[in-house]
């Protein structure tokens, strides 16, 4: 019997995927037409798939579709118009980003949609084989985005970026492999089912769990799997790791969370120990490694490993309490960092010169509002209120401690206290020294500064009435399977 | 509903954007935009006290929004006893840190900026009565805190406001994580959770976990107060901050530590409240003594000052955990009176500074025949800082020292001490800056006495030193209520006599039950 085919609920992936190949067969054929108006018709893809994910919201047919391939809950909603947001952001500062350094790169916005594609797949993934698809379609579309620029970095990023890529999507596929030899199916509910009713092998299925979590522990860059992160961040345009580094941390622990309360959800008690290590050793060693950096990109590298185990903090509680704060975070985290990124893009003003701290030394006399916004997006990832990032931060406090986990919060609270250091010394150069270099060129193009001011308004509209999504996030925190 | 409170904590809010978007503004416009925020505010605090009900023991011109429902936090202000005076003195003390740094010649936009910002933050976490929204305006005294120094300050600043920063922000750190376990503990014990402090105070907790907690808020208030051994920031953040952030930092910002002990671990932690209470009026009283010979031993004109802070704020710490109805009172009045002396000593200090551009006292000297002006302010300074009877410190710390020897005698008599030390430190810094022979005539250059603006905003300071000095009533009728009822609320508790050696106080002093039976 043929399954029965359901389109309704994957609409927002083949709207993009649809996009991304009108965008790059038509940039190659009508060459006459202005790059910035392929941006667009790519912008209404992303709004496109927007449109269809919120139809999606009050969807009532069945809990999954394609043969049990993609789950169609609220969660995978809300996961997915996160990612859609950052898309649209990225969209805009790529553009930017190449036009101005000159290296023309038709190939960005199709590629950015096919990476957004897998993304929001991974996220809504309900099976294994679905999940290890979307993991591919998106790195692949991000290891190939990372190199395009002739930089030497970046084409050294990609490269690592494709080999140790490989190396966690082959121990992802292996648990894969062996999930299925403990239940006996790739699905999730039908893992879950057969790991209740002990009709699986546990031995197998805890193989499973640690496998997984290394795939999953290398693309949302937790502490140990997280090598790649700095020289990748660093490597690429300073506009992709801008998006890659809110989306695929979203799409990631979206999939996680899936993954790890729906198939293992009976096996609870066994992966609560990993994500606590995972969470301990992310916030412990992300940031005490970002006091010693000196470019600002590797330093916002090890701080969305740091940030990576404040996510899982909010995760040791499995279930809705925890999964809504994580949520909470990674929205705070997704707006915060895409916004820094963008700052020091426009600080770079032309590809990547002055990434280097001591390049943002009296930054606040240059452009007061370059260093005014970026000091807004460091304060929101330590934490201060009244950004967003201060929120945040007490939502996963709040699930770890009422799931009992106290020592873990104390070791985020200290690793908060110590990013603050780093995020610091970043104010104080702009703030308190004086320019060291002289007045280079400035980019002073309307267009980045009307995409940067998006985010820094939601770090504080959000900071201050949190409640506008609360609601929402609480609702999108119930995996139904 | 009023909305009172709201608008004295945000309209300062009102001037940070025109300063921040106003390019083209002078310099002398952005010091005018800021000096009639905080005017204006002023007088929306002179409005407060006209609506505060001194006959009401407990909180007043409450409102309450819903802020996040699910998590049962709202944004709940409230003011009384403890909080009223405290709303007057920032409202009065900020126009005045405005004034006392006119003359600050660069960003002067960010600079005005900043310190409404600070005004704002520091209202709120006075008038805060939801634990989390106190919580946010207690961080958000940071960062304008941290650029005021840092930017504005003298030689070392960049040290000094990262220090400041990182103290403060690691002892904060903990209160979060307390506010956090209150919060389940009122979703189990009281079915809904909430950050609201009158739900909280309904909460029974275990003598161990009150420790813990009492622990956790102590901290985080005793660095910003700051309590030997945690005061090593202060020093350096004073004597590198410009004038403006100093008055601020003394007059305002540290009185959010005792209010927040005051508040928060005399309220709802008084079992543990009361057996700690015998090891932090030593440590207070060790402040006393250990701030007033450190003083006496600075070249420094500015160091002495912000140790005498040190010593100042001991009194402060004393007077709350005596808990009795003087010592309480007597802390609160003398929050508000330090507010005003050591305020009005940095804003001397700080004119003498940007005449002489030194700090040293040993290059001062004589000044009093060359700036009389100056002289007499800061002779007024520091006599009210000595406590001379008539003036307003001798109020608060009669009071305080009355309340001590109430519970212990032995540290009523030390703290004593620390009152003739500051007669020793002050007066040698006034001989030594002012008195001897007249400088010499290269070095009377540019050595004016003080012009308008600055006698503008002296003399309401010394008015109102006067005025409680003379009236303190006027201030204790307020205060006296609120002390009562957390008083009584303190000493209603019995004390686990099994944990630490505190509960001996209220064996040794028959005081102690007759107050708590005579309040309400």
């Amino acid at each position: 019997m043929t399954p029965p085919i359901d389109l309704g609920p994957i609409l927002p992936e083949l709207i993009l995927a649809g996009t991304a190949i009108v965008v790059l067969l038509g940039g190659a054929i009508a060459r006459g037409v202005t790059p910035f108006a392929w941006v667009l018709l790519a912008l209404a893809g992303v709004a496109g798939a927007a449109v269809a994910a919120v139809g999606l919201w009050d969807w009532d047919g069945g809990l999954t579709v394609l043969a049990g391939g993609v789950a169609t809950d609220r969660f995978g909603v809300a996961t997915r118009l996160i990612i859609l947001a950052v898309a649209a952001i990225g969209l805009l500062l790529g553009h930017h980003y190449f036009e101005r350094s000159g290296e023309q790169r038709r190939e960005f916005a199709p590629l950015l949609l096919l990476a957004t594609t897998g993304m929001t797949l991974f996220a809504v993934s309900a099976d294994l084989i679905v999940a290890f698809l979307a993991l591919e379609i998106l790195s692949l579309s991000l290891y190939v985005m990372t190199g395009l620029s002739r930089r030497l970095g970046s084409v050294e990023g990609a490269m690592k970026y494709f080999l140790l890529g490989a190396f966690s999507s082959a121990f992802f596929l292996f648990g894969i492999a062996m999930a299925y030899g403990a239940s006996g199916s790739t699905q999730l509910d039908a893992i879950s089912g057969a790991l209740a009713g002990q009709t699986g092998s546990t031995a197998l299925a805890v193989t499973a769990i640690g496998l997984l979590a290394v795939g999953f522990g290398f693309k949302v860059s937790a502490v140990p799997f997280h090598m790649w992160t700095p020289d990748v961040y660093q490597g690429a345009p300073t506009a992709v790791t801008a998006f890659m580094s809110a989306g695929t941390k979203v799409a990631a622990f979206a999939a996680f969370v899936r993954v790890f309360n729906v198939a293992f959800q009976p096996l609870a008690w066994d992966w609560e120990p990993i994500v606590w290590i995972l969470a301990a050793l992310s916030m412990i060693a992300g940031s005490l490694l970002a006091i010693a950096q000196t470019d600002i990109k590797r330093m916002l590298a090890y701080s969305s490993i740091s940030h990576a185990g404040f996510v899982f903090t909010g995760l040791t509680s499995a279930g809705e309490t925890g999964i809504s704060a994580a949520l909470f975070y990674l929205v705070a985290y997704a707006v915060t960092v895409i916004g820094a990124f963008g700052v020091v893009m426009l600080v770079s003003s032309r590809g990547e010169h002055r990434t280097s701290l001591s390049s943002y030394a009296g930054l606040a006399r240059r452009n007061p509002l370059a260093a005014g916004l970026l000091s807004l997006f460091l304060l929101s990832l330590a934490g201060i209120p009244p950004t967003v990032g201060f929120v945040a931060k007490v939502a996963v406090f709040r699930a770890a401690v009422g799931a009992g986990y106290w020592p873990l919060v104390l070791i985020g609270v200290l690793a908060s206290v110590v990013a603050a250091y780093f995020y610091l010394r970043v104010i104080v150069l702009m703030f308190m020294h004086e320019p060291q270099e002289a007045e280079a060129e400035r980019d002073d193009t309307i267009l980045p500064r009307v995409v940067v001011a998006v985010p820094a308004a939601l770090v504080l509209v959000l900071g201050v009435f949190p409640g506008l999504i609360v609601g929402f996030l609480d609702q999108a925190a119930v995996l139904r399977w | 509903m009023s909305t009172w409170l709201t608008l004295v904590i945000f309209l300062p809010l009102v001037g940070i954007p025109v300063l921040l978007l106003w390019r083209g503004a002078t310099d002398n416009q952005a010091r005018t935009v800021a000096l009639v925020v905080a005017a204006a505010d002023l007088l929306v605090a002179l409005g407060v006290l006209g609506a505060f009900d001194p006959s009401v023991a407990g909180y007043q011109l409450v409102e309450q929004v819903e802020w996040v429902s699910s998590a049962g936090l709202s944004y709940l202000v409230g003011v009384d006893g403890f909080s009223i005076w405290l709303v007057v003195l920032t409202a009065f003390m900020t126009p005045l840190a405005i004034l006392s740094s006119w003359r600050v010649e660069h960003r002067v936009r960010l600079f005005m900026a900043m310190t409404l910002l600070l005004e704002t933050a520091i209202l709120g976490s006075f008038l805060a009565l939801d634990l989390l929204l106190f919580f946010v305006f207690f961080e958000m005294l940071l960062v304008p805190m941290f650029l005021v120094i840092g930017v504005f300050g003298s030689e070392r600043r960049v040290y000094a406001s990262v220090k400041f920063f990182l103290f403060t922000m690691a002892g904060s750190a903990f209160l979060l994580l307390g506010i956090v376990f209150l919060w389940f503990q009122t979703a189990d014990q009281l079915g809904s959770p909430s950050f609201d402090l009158r739900q909280m105070e309904l909460l029974s907790l275990g003598a161990t976990t009150q420790r813990w907690l009492f622990v956790a808020f102590f901290i985080a208030f005793a660095v910003k107060v700051p309590i030997f051994p945690l005061h090593t920031w202060l020093p350096d953040a004073h004597t590198e901050a410009p004038t403006n952030g100093s008055i601020i930092l003394a007059a305002l910002l540290l009185k959010a530590g005792p209010y927040g002990m005051l508040r928060f671990n005399l309220d709802l932690f008084p079992e543990a409240s009361r057996s700690f209470g015998d090891a932090i009026a030593m440590l207070a009283v060790i402040g006393i003594v250990y701030g007033a010979v450190v003083a006496m031993m600075q070249t420094d004109i500015k160091r002495l000052v912000a140790y005498s802070s040190v010593s100042h704020m001991g009194f402060v710490i004393l007077g709350i955990f005596t808990f009795t109805v003087e010592g309480t009172s007597g802390a609160v009045m003398q929050m508000v009176n330090h507010g005003l002396s050591t305020g009005l000593l940095f804003f001397v200090v700080g004119m003498l500074y940007e005449r002489t551009h030194t700090r040293d006292i040993g290059e001062m000297g004589g000044l009093a025949k060359v700036t009389p002006w100056i002289a007499a302010a800061f002779l007024v300074a520091t006599l009210s800082s000595i406590g001379l009877p008539g003036l307003n410190n001798f109020v608060g710390e009669f009071l305080v020292i009355l309340g001590s020897f109430g519970s212990d005698r032995v540290l009523g008599a030390i703290a004593v001490s620390g009152v003739v030390l500051s007669a020793i430190y002050m007066l040698w810094a006034y001989q030594r800056t002012f008195q001897g022979p007249e400088p010499r005539a290269e070095a009377r250059r540019g050595l004016v006495d003080m012009v308008p603006g600055e006698i503008a905003a002296v003399v309401p300071v010394v008015a109102a030193m006067l005025v409680l000095g003379v009236a303190p009533n006027l201030a204790l009728d307020r205060i006296n209520p609120a002390s009562e009822g957390v008083v009584a609320w303190v000493n209603s508790v019995e004390i686990d006599q099994s944990g630490l050696p505190g509960g001996l106080r209220a064996e040794l002093d028959p005081a102690f039950t007759v107050q708590a039976e005579g309040s309400p």
